[in-house]
């Protein structure tokens, strides 16, 4: 690890003002991302700003009827939250699919949203890497890695977000809400967080250096059964192979992109009457992979919506 | 020498008359695991504060070093030394001995600017901090010129050579008989390769007392050890102490000394202060042994009647190029299944990738993936349940050398646990049960692993406190040893277990051969017992030599030991004052075993049948286990509920190996595709669901005088097979590419229409 | 100065910012029970109790831990008395080389508490009802501590047996 500067922020304004004055700064939330790369020196920030204490965990009833979820809950918390577990469930099973217990009690939603991909060419800081190291090449796309990208991804680039919890967020709509040294405060869907890799793969988000997420608001649940499944190749403790969220009529699918992958043909192809398998079907004509992953996912995703139309199989 | 004979009267142990033999009592250091007392190599107390070493690692396959810059490391912060080639102090060359009895040789590090495999140590840094040393080695700059190197196994199979020293194992005329067989089975099997991934990171603690090396490491062989240190730094061996006490486990990828070993002692040296180094997990990955990948081919020709008459298991693997190893995946079929007409060997392919090496239960355990899964499939061309098949070519001898059998239970475990496991409710026919989205299956498989005894020696002390310590040259990995010298001890000298201690891992005790092919409770356990003997002989003449004791004038071949005492008739008198008389330091007397001369003459092997219920999901193809049970012959068993340990963690690595585990070499670079525990998937808990198994009532008297044999290994042998048949019986994919993953399965599930 | 109280005993420590909490236990503080498996929060062995919570110890810095109370796996024994959940792995035999213990036992110990907080896992089939500690919540929960000699079954066996000691 890089040696760094170490900094508590007293208040969100004092974090804003630090971030904006110490050029590759980062904060630090949960760190069981940000730490797990700079031990690999993938990430060498020159200073860590500790907002893990700043009074942003709460978890709030908003005025439409939503849920407002502050960065620093943990991921325990907001499985745990009642009103999360009643009427959010696809929400809360995918925060209790991801990781251990351990790190889902450390790690924050925020941080959640900011975790980096976990393509095997990018943990390995001697092999090339455009997200690492830009024009040094993608190892991935000609590599044994299996989990690559569906959609959405470039020349540059082919891995994918990690995150399962997004994946659910994206399915609620829910909208990340920032803020800026200058005092902007921004709301941005969280399904669009991302960047997509295109020329820079390097940038995940379209974060400025100075931007801090303040919330995650979610919309009241939209209307029929919810679903989550993910598929792994142990029972718990590891990655998505593919996963998919269903809300209502709204379907959204994990570890085939580098941002969770709203499934607007599926949807559209729901509203005009397709069957699950149909629906499915139409996102996957537009994805670019393997056949075999595309097959994966094209099951996995109609199982889903037929779950959520007619329960689970008995 | 003694023969198998000497061993058949009973004895202290076989007659277990305090029932200390087989008592499922806690493990021996049980307490100082579970309160964090128990030090490992890099955590013991040094005499002063140490520094830390950190190990840069090379990032090519194959060449050499052209250009290597540690300037920027040497001037970092806290850096006391940073070594790479160019200055790393003297070392004995590469695989010479100083001694020619040591039993490992020379095994520099940092020796030349030559890279040999991807993972290589080149830079060695010492600083004042853990963090200190490791951010310094991020500031070493190396350039390196490549050369051609052959990484990918499956596209060098055409250069596969014999291995060396063998010949293929032929009986009768394979070719001949496979074609006139009514039917037959031919398929190939590939097991990939897998790592330890023990929970330990290798890690040694150094320092130098005058001009003798103390070093404390994680080590399986505390010979293995001591030698190759001693002759690395080209110093007799009386000058290395080597402990290793605690092991966070070995699997055999601790056989041998690694270069955190070496560094330690020469930073040591160096530097004057203790020093520890501990390997990184991704170096755990890269710098230490694996199993290697294998290659089967099967050919299995039987009469309608299930009689086998051709069986053939061509096995090719590979090794790193100048470190020879063969993973031996034919070789138990030799001594499973009888055939008039066989053929078993291995081939080897020669590639510049880290060192292949022992993982638990080398050759069975990607062996076994392949025959028992064959077995399966010539089952169900037969229209035989899978157990009739085997029971219709169960031996009699052993057919690879005609050998009777010291015991053989394997019948007995198929059947047992054929009705334990519930094997009658199976539907033979695949894809016929359902539950929700998941189908569900069953299979079996048989398991066997041969058994070992070699030479090894103990100490014994008994003081006047009454306490009985052996102390023995052996490593406890977490197999049970200190718990079954202690109850071996106890039983045989008449002690309850609160009088024994056993003290383990110090070069200067009496050696014994370590952890390792399952030999470890047989061999150091029947040393120890023989060293009891050679108490109970010494005590009973210091009695009958003794005015002062009861026993005065009797003869010492009729007296008892029982309870802390020694006995006859209703004389008696007790241990402690019978030590005590003996001097300040009590009795000391030192035993030992070595293999009965006739012991060759027995086929010696443990035995079981694995059992195992899987669901596979219709949408998604992954597989999970429901239940898996097996029933196991090991000879005496020392401690039931260590032995039950033992085995249930063996079949867990067949889940592993049937479902999760494989780390492919990425043929442009050479290095592994995962070098972390989040890419390489070892079992967790959830994956382990309602598994258990039972140990056979079992003496095996040609083994060793108590009877015992190993079960450190038994317990993988064939449990991915039963898996693997399983998820066939569930869905009626027949897979043969290890493990089945997601991805494969839901392919074969396609295939089929499903 | 970072200041932490870790098993009842209070610590100013001046750290290297770099310096993970299972560093500073394990060199600085000298307890050494607490295990590094990995160094990268995927074995678990690193598990200790931050003010009542379990975590991954080597994927937190030592200076985030200001004013904080560690327990560890030193600090779960009252004097020469067990507790619970290592007695139970003691008796159930829920380990062999001993290296992941400290982690799976100060995991089960937060289990414990989590189950009767009635935290969900994804184990927990009706997220709208109480959670019930079965076979299914304990391997779940506890999946996230290897143990490669894989003592699974025994793991299960002592959580479960420590959960009828506390009951």
């Amino acid at each position: 690890m890089k040696p760094f500067a170490f900094e508590r922020a007293r208040d969100v304004d004092h974090a804003l003002s630090l971030a904006a004055s110490s050029p590759g700064a980062r904060f630090l939330a949960g760190g069981t991302n940000i730490l797990d790369l700079m031990k690999l020196e993938i990430e060498q920030p020159p200073r860590l700003i500790d907002v893990g204490r700043l009074p942003l965990a709460e978890i709030s009833e908003t005025a439409s009827g939503g849920l407002r979820i502050g960065a620093l809950a943990t991921n325990t918390a907001v499985a745990s939250d009642p009103r999360v577990r009643r009427r959010y469930p696809a929400l809360a099973r995918a925060i209790l699919a991801g990781g251990s217990v351990q790190l889902r009690n450390k790690a924050s939603v925020g941080g959640n949203l900011m975790q980096r991909t976990r393509c095997p060419y990018f943990m390995d800081a001697a092999k090339p890497c455009n997200k690492r190291l830009p024009g040094s090449g993608c190892s991935a796309m000609e590599g044994l890695s299996s989990t690559l990208a569906l959609f959405g991804a470039s020349e540059m680039c082919v891995a994918v977000s990690p995150s399962d919890m997004s994946v659910a967020l994206a399915a609620f709509d829910a909208v990340a809400e920032t803020v800026r040294a200058d005092g902007s405060v921004q709301r941005r869907p969280v399904e669009t967080l991302h960047r997509l890799p295109g020329e820079a793969p390097q940038v995940d988000t379209d974060l400025a250096p100075d931007e801090l997420i303040l919330a995650v608001e979610l919309p009241p649940p939209p209307p029929g059964r919810q679903v989550w499944r993910k598929v792994r190749a142990r029972a718990s403790y590891t990655g998505a192979i593919a996963s998919v969220a269903v809300a209502g009529d709204r379907v959204a699918l994990g570890a085939v992109a580098a941002r969770p992958w709203r499934a607007r043909f599926t949807e559209a192809a729901l509203a005009d009457g397709a069957s699950p398998a149909e629906a499915a079907g139409a996102e996957l004509a537009h994805a670019d992979g393997p056949e075999s992953r595309k097959s994966l996912v094209r099951r996995l995703a109609a199982d889903a919506i037929r779950e959520a139309k007619e329960g689970a199989a008995s | 020498m003694s023969t198998v004979r000497d061993w058949a009267a009973p004895n202290p142990v076989t007659e277990n008359r305090s029932g200390l033999i087989g008592k499922p009592v806690d493990r021996y250091e049980g307490r100082l695991k579970v309160t964090g007392t128990a030090a490992y190599a890099y955590e013991v107390e040094t005499p002063a504060p140490p520094l830390y070493g950190h190990i840069v690692s090379s990032t090519l396959a194959k060449g050499r070093i052209t250009a290597i810059d540690t300037s920027a490391a040497a001037a970092a912060p806290g850096v006391v030394l940073a070594w790479s080639h160019l200055n790393v102090p003297a070392q004995a060359a590469r695989g010479t001995r100083l001694n020619p009895r040591s039993q490992r040789a020379s095994n520099p590090a940092l020796e030349s600017d030559r890279v040999e495999h991807y993972g290589q140590s080149v830079v060695f840094i010492l600083a004042d901090t853990p963090e200190n040393a490791r951010a310094a080695g991020g500031l070493v700059r190396i350039t390196y010129a490549a050369e051609d190197a052959d990484l990918d196994f499956l596209s060098s199979l055409d250069l596969a050579g014999p291995a060396p020293g063998e010949e293929d194992a032929r009986v009768g005329d394979f070719e001949a008989g496979y074609s006139a067989s009514e039917v037959t089975v031919d398929d190939t099997w590939f097991s990939p390769l897998q790592n330890h991934a023990q929970m330990e990171p290798c890690a040694t603690t150094a320092w130098w007392e005058g001009d003798k090396v103390v070093v404390h490491t994680s080590i399986q062989m505390v010979k293995g050890g001591q030698h190759a240190l001693a002759e690395t730094l080209g110093i007799p061996s009386d000058r290395v102490r080597l402990f290793t006490r605690y092991i966070g486990g070995g699997f055999g990828g601790k056989g041998q000394a690694y270069d955190d070993l070496t560094l330690a002692a020469l930073a040591a040296r160096e530097s004057g202060r203790p020093v520890r180094v501990a390997y990184t997990r991704q170096q755990m990955f890269q710098a230490t042994i694996h199993r290697p990948a294998v290659q089967m081919r099967v050919r299995l020709g039987a009469d309608r009647s299930g009689r086998l008459n051709a069986m053939a298991l061509e096995a090719v693997t590979h090794c790193a190029r100048n470190a020879p190893f063969v993973e031996h995946a034919a070789s138990f079929a030799r001594n499973l299944y009888a055939a008039p007409h066989r053929l078993t060997g291995h081939r080897l392919v020669l590639l510049d990738i880290p060192h292949a090496g022992a993982m638990r239960a080398p050759g069975e355990a990607p062996g076994m993936l392949s025959l028992e899964c064959a077995m399966d499939e010539l089952a169900e061309k037969l229209g035989l349940d899978p157990i009739e098949l085997r029971i219709r070519n169960e031996p009699e001898v052993d057919p690879d050398n005609a050998k009777p059998f010291s015991v053989r239970q394997l019948v007995r475990c198929m059947q047992e646990g054929a009705q334990q496991f519930g094997w009658s409710r199976r539907h033979p026919t695949p894809g016929a049960v359902r539950d929700g989205r998941w189908y569900v299956g069953m299979g079996m498989a048989t398991a066997i692993r041969g058994n070992f005894l070699l030479p090894a020696k103990a100490g014994l002390r008994l003081t006047g406190d009454g306490l009985a310590t052996l102390t023995q040259g052996m490593t406890d990995i977490g197999t049970g040893t200190y718990t079954i010298l202690a109850q071996i001890t106890g039983e045989t000298l008449g002690l309850p277990l609160d009088q024994v201690r056993v003290e383990l891992g110090d070069s200067d005790m009496p050696p014994a051969p370590g952890s390792g092919g399952q030999f470890g409770a047989a061999t150091a356990g029947s040393a120890a017992y023989e060293t009891a003997m050679v108490m109970r002989r010494r005590l009973s003449e210091l009695a009958a030599g003794d005015p002062r004791s009861p026993l005065y004038g009797e003869d010492p071949t009729l007296m008892d030991f029982a309870n802390g005492n020694i006995v006859l008739g209703n004389r008696s008198e007790s241990l402690a004052a019978l030590a005590s008389r003996a001097g300040p330091e009590g009795v000391y007397v030192e035993g030992g075993i070595s293999p009965a001369a006739d012991a060759r003459d027995w086929s010696q092997h443990t035995y079981g049948a694995q059992f195992a219920e899987v669901g596979v999901d219709s949408v998604t193809g992954e597989v999970r286990l429901r239940r898996m049970f097996g029933v196991f012959a090991a000879g005496r068993i020392l401690n039931a509920k260590l032995a039950k340990s033992q085995i249930t963690g063996g079949m867990i690595w067949g889940v592993g190996a049937a479902l999760t585990e494989s780390n492919p070499v990425d043929p442009r670079f050479g290095s592994f595709l995962h070098q972390d525990l989040g890419g390489y998937l070892a079992p967790v808990h959830a994956d382990i669901v309602n598994l258990d198994a039972v140990l056979l009532d079992e003496a095996d008297d040609k083994a060793n005088p108590m009877g015992i044999k190993g079960v450190g290994e038994l317990g993988i042998c064939g449990a991915g097979a039963a898996i693997a048949n399983a998820v066939y019986n569930a869905c009626g994919v027949r897979l043969r590419d290890y493990p089945l993953t997601p991805d494969k399965v839901l392919a074969a599930l396609e295939a089929k229409g499903l | 100065m970072t200041t932490i109280r870790v098993n009842g005993v209070d610590h100013a420590v001046d750290v290297d910012p770099r310096t993970s909490l299972l560093d500073l236990l394990r060199e600085r503080l000298d307890l050494k029970g607490t295990k590094k498996g990995c160094d990268h929060g995927q074995c678990g062995a690193c598990t200790v109790l931050v003010n009542g919570v379990r975590i991954n110890a080597c994927l937190s810095l030592a200076v985030m831990h200001d004013g904080d109370e560690v327990l560890t796996v030193e600090g779960l024994a009252s004097g020469e008395v067990l507790h619970p959940v290592q007695q139970a792995f003691l008796t159930e035999d829920a380990f062999q080389c001993g290296y992941c213990t400290p982690g799976q036992i100060c995991s089960a110990v937060g289990l414990l508490a989590e189950v009767a907080a009635g935290q969900p896992s994804e184990a927990t089939a009706d997220l709208d009802g109480p959670v019930t500690l079965t076979d299914a919540e304990i391997r779940e929960r506890m999946s996230g501590n290897i143990c490669r000699c894989s003592a699974y079954p025994q793991i299960l066996a002592a959580v479960r047996r420590a959960a009828g000691a506390a009951a």
